[in-house]
């Protein structure tokens, strides 16, 4: 059941991966379909608080400050954890996290393991690292079963299969449950879901999710979710391994006051989700017989390091940018060759991942500020995005100096920009010179040279025949011809 | 080979937990100017925290949102719970059910099966026709009930595995706003703890709300109206007299009138 994960090393560049969804039409009405609900859900529940902003800037604050004190928090977390019976690891990178992962569920003696919906494991493709040690890992959100039995990709943070249609799902049910019959409405499907992993919550003995929030006060952790899977792989199985990225720390319980009333809203379009659960180590005769929280750097260090890209560990997951994104909206998620797919892709992976492997991304935006407008802890990301386009022409440019070609171009522009004359001659070339390029409807497709970077992922409309100045010193030369 | 490698696990273990704090340290905003605490306190929080509604209309607002999740809201006063409790029984078809130590004796009507928990297996749990509980507050403003390991509302898996809930609930338990429940919730916050807002639901398949996945697929609420003893109580604690006003105005609209 092994599956390649995005990764973003090997991923093609979005322009070009992106070419490839927009030709699919299928992906395009359901991810159409899919963003709409949801952000019509979201519009409504979201209009019902007149406290909303008051919310947002709460949510942003607690963010911060707990960025600000996050090694305290961190330590306070693992205190009160284990103080409760719980283990807490740390993991410096991808590697380490999966090596312990792997360990502990093999201490614990599991060929099968079952799973919680997590961007975080996702993120550092632990699947692939279960099955290479032989054990079996059983995604049970729905939308991760129809993922992973269908050998897919994520494509969306909260509806991960939402490019998949009813068909195409009862198609892989079919096929991978072994099942005779099957219906086609989405009950049937889901019924068919309950069924095949009922079995597995009675009998795998091992858990591993991921973390919505940690509790630096309580030692608490706190997991969000709507269909039950979650509460039970963290109350049935002995033995239960959370991993999360140390981004995931919150001051106070109290905290939480704030937290679930952004996520649900802007997640799901829900007042609130379905389940909540919050849990502290272990408890007697009620879940896990051993509890064990992974703390994950993965280069979160380093994004915590750039001033103005931090604001990127404020994000709680909730996908409302996605939704709301023009870009993917049209592309979807695969597009994005990460887990983390959308504006918040955007900006997340060339920072958790090496620069160099996601250069296009942060150019995968009109940066038309839609995606900062949703966030409910405010993030800035089309600022983040700008921020990010420098660093990339820095390192595109390294060692080229003055020489660079971006450079050179940007100081004609300079020099033509700050003479009428010049202005004006530039113009009348460039009419004369785009004349074989235009085709009948008025558009530019294709540019020539390095010029060819406008042209490859959108249409240049045409200049027009006239400026406005031109068409000025024609009206007042005709208006003295009247008089 | 297993001892070997715990071993093996100890000073990678302290060595990562030192160098992935030393990173925050070096990479973190500038020297904080206040302990973490003083700045905790300093977060502007200027979000809705009080109630803004009287409180029989804090009981509709959960009734509305409780039967927009498709659960049944059941009426009576707190002499009446037993015999609440067989008629949603009867209603759904249930017989033996499971609940906690600590439920109280009264609660139970006769002719109906009930199980205490005492530390039932999930394939225990899965055989029984549902469970009934108390809760510790519900949220009207989400329509959200939380459950906590205390006697009368127990285990997470009893909750969990058994397809049909019953969940006995007072006018007294019902706030209005996820803040007040969060505050009130604070002084236990490290019991094993469960908010529901409907039965279990999934929107995965292209985007079709289906309820019940893994969790309980019906749910049952009975609203036990205890209200007027709550608000004597609440007066006890001197809020201020403007909000008692309201609160008695809006419970007894017609005595008000006349008055």
């Amino acid at each position: 059941m092994s599956r390649i994960p995005l990764d973003p090393a090997t991923a093609p560049a979005f322009p070009k991966a992106a070419k490839v969804s927009l030709h699919d039409l299928q992906l395009r009405r359901n991810v159409k379909h899919a963003t709409n609900v949801i952000q019509t859900k979201r519009q409504r529940v979201v209009g019902e608080r007149p406290d909303w902003q008051q919310l947002r800037e709460a949510g942003r604050q607690i963010r911060e400050h707990a960025l600000a004190y996050m090694d305290e928090y961190l330590e306070q977390f693992e205190r009160n954890c284990e103080a409760a019976g719980g283990h807490v690891h740390w993991a410096r990178d991808a590697e380490e996290a999966r090596q312990i992962v792997v360990r502990l569920a093999t201490e614990a003696g599991s060929r099968e393991v079952v799973k919680i919906k997590s961007m975080t494991t996702e993120e550092i493709h632990l699947n692939n690292a279960l099955e290479a040690a032989g054990i079996n890992a059983i995604e049970t959100d729905l939308a991760e079963l129809i993922i992973q039995l269908g050998q897919d990709q994520p494509s969306h943070i909260v509806v991960p299969a939402l490019h998949k249609s009813r068909h195409e799902i009862r198609e892989i049910f079919l096929r991978e449950m072994g099942l005779k019959h099957l219906g086609e409405e989405p009950a049937d499907l889901a019924e068919a879901a309950r069924t095949y992993l009922r079995k597995k919550f009675l009998t795998v003995q091992t858990a591993i999710s991921g973390a919505n929030f940690l509790i630096a006060e309580t030692g608490s952790v706190c997991i969000v979710e709507s269909e039950g899977n979650g509460r039970m792989c963290l109350t049935l199985p002995q033995t239960l391994i959370t991993i999360a990225g140390i981004d995931k720390v919150l001051p106070r319980f109290q905290d939480l006051e704030v937290m679930l009333q952004l996520l649900p809203r802007s997640a799901t379009g829900e007042r609130m989700n379905p389940y909540n659960s919050i849990w502290t180590g272990l408890h007697e005769n009620d879940g896990p017989r051993n509890f064990h929280v992974v703390l994950m750097d993965n280069a979160r260090t380093d994004v915590l390091a750039d001033p103005e890209g931090r604001q990127t560990l404020y994000c709680i997951r909730c996908g409302a940018c996605q939704n709301a994104c023009p870009v993917y909206r049209q592309t979807g998620g695969h597009a994005y060759g990460s887990v983390y797919a959308g504006p918040i892709g955007a900006i997340l992976t060339p920072q958790l991942q090496k620069m160099e492997h996601a250069q296009s991304l942060p150019y995968a935006s009109s940066l038309c500020g839609a995606c900062y407008e949703v966030c409910p802890v405010k993030i800035n990301i089309p600022e983040v995005l700008i921020h990010l386009r420098n660093k990339v022409v820095k390192q595109q440019t390294r060692g080229m100096g003055r020489l660079n070609p971006e450079a050179v171009a940007m100081k004609v522009l300079g020099m033509i920009f700050r003479s009428e004359s010049r202005f004006r001659a530039a113009q009348k070339f460039g009419r004369a010179a785009e004349k074989p390029l235009v085709n009948r409807e008025g558009w530019i497709g294709w540019l020539p040279g390095m010029l060819g970077g406008w042209t490859q992922a959108r249409d240049l409309h045409a200049m027009p025949q006239q400026t406005f100045r031109e068409w000025f010193d024609a009206r007042e030369k005709k208006d003295r011809g009247h008089a | 080979m297993r001892g070997k490698r715990k071993i093996a696990a100890m000073p990678e273990r302290t060595e990562a937990r030192a160098q992935i704090l030393e990173r925050i340290r070096a990479a973190k905003p500038q020297a904080p100017p206040s302990d973490a605490a003083a700045a905790w306190e300093k977060i502007r929080r200027e979000y809705k925290v009080a109630p803004d509604l009287p409180p029989a209309e804090i009981l509709h607002l959960l009734e509305d949102r409780l039967r927009d999740y498709d659960a049944q809201v059941f009426h009576c006063v707190p002499a009446e719970i037993a015999g609440a409790i067989a008629r949603a029984l009867q209603q759904r078809d249930k017989q033996n059910i499971v609940i906690a130590a600590g439920t109280p004796n009264e609660w139970l009507p006769p002719d109906f099966h009930f199980v205490e928990d005492s530390n039932l297996d999930a394939h225990a749990l899965d055989q029984l026709d549902g469970v009934l509980t108390g809760a510790t507050l519900a949220i009207a403003d989400t329509g959200t009930i939380v459950l906590q390991n205390v006697p009368g509302q127990g285990r997470r898996a009893s909750t969990l595995m058994p397809d049909y809930h019953l969940c006995v609930l007072f006018a007294s338990q019902v706030l209005q706003s996820v803040p007040q429940a969060m505050r009130m919730l604070e002084q236990t916050a490290t019991l094993p703890t469960t908010f529901f807002s409907g039965p279990s639901a999934t929107a995965d398949i292209e985007m079709t709300r289906i309820k019940g996945v893994h969790g309980p697929r019906f749910l049952d609420v009975i609203l036990v109206q205890d209200i007027v003893q709550v608000r004597w109580m609440a007066s006890d604690d001197s809020p201020p007299m403007k909000s008692i006003s309201v609160s008695i105005g809006s419970l007894f609209p017609n005595e008000c009138c006349s008055g």
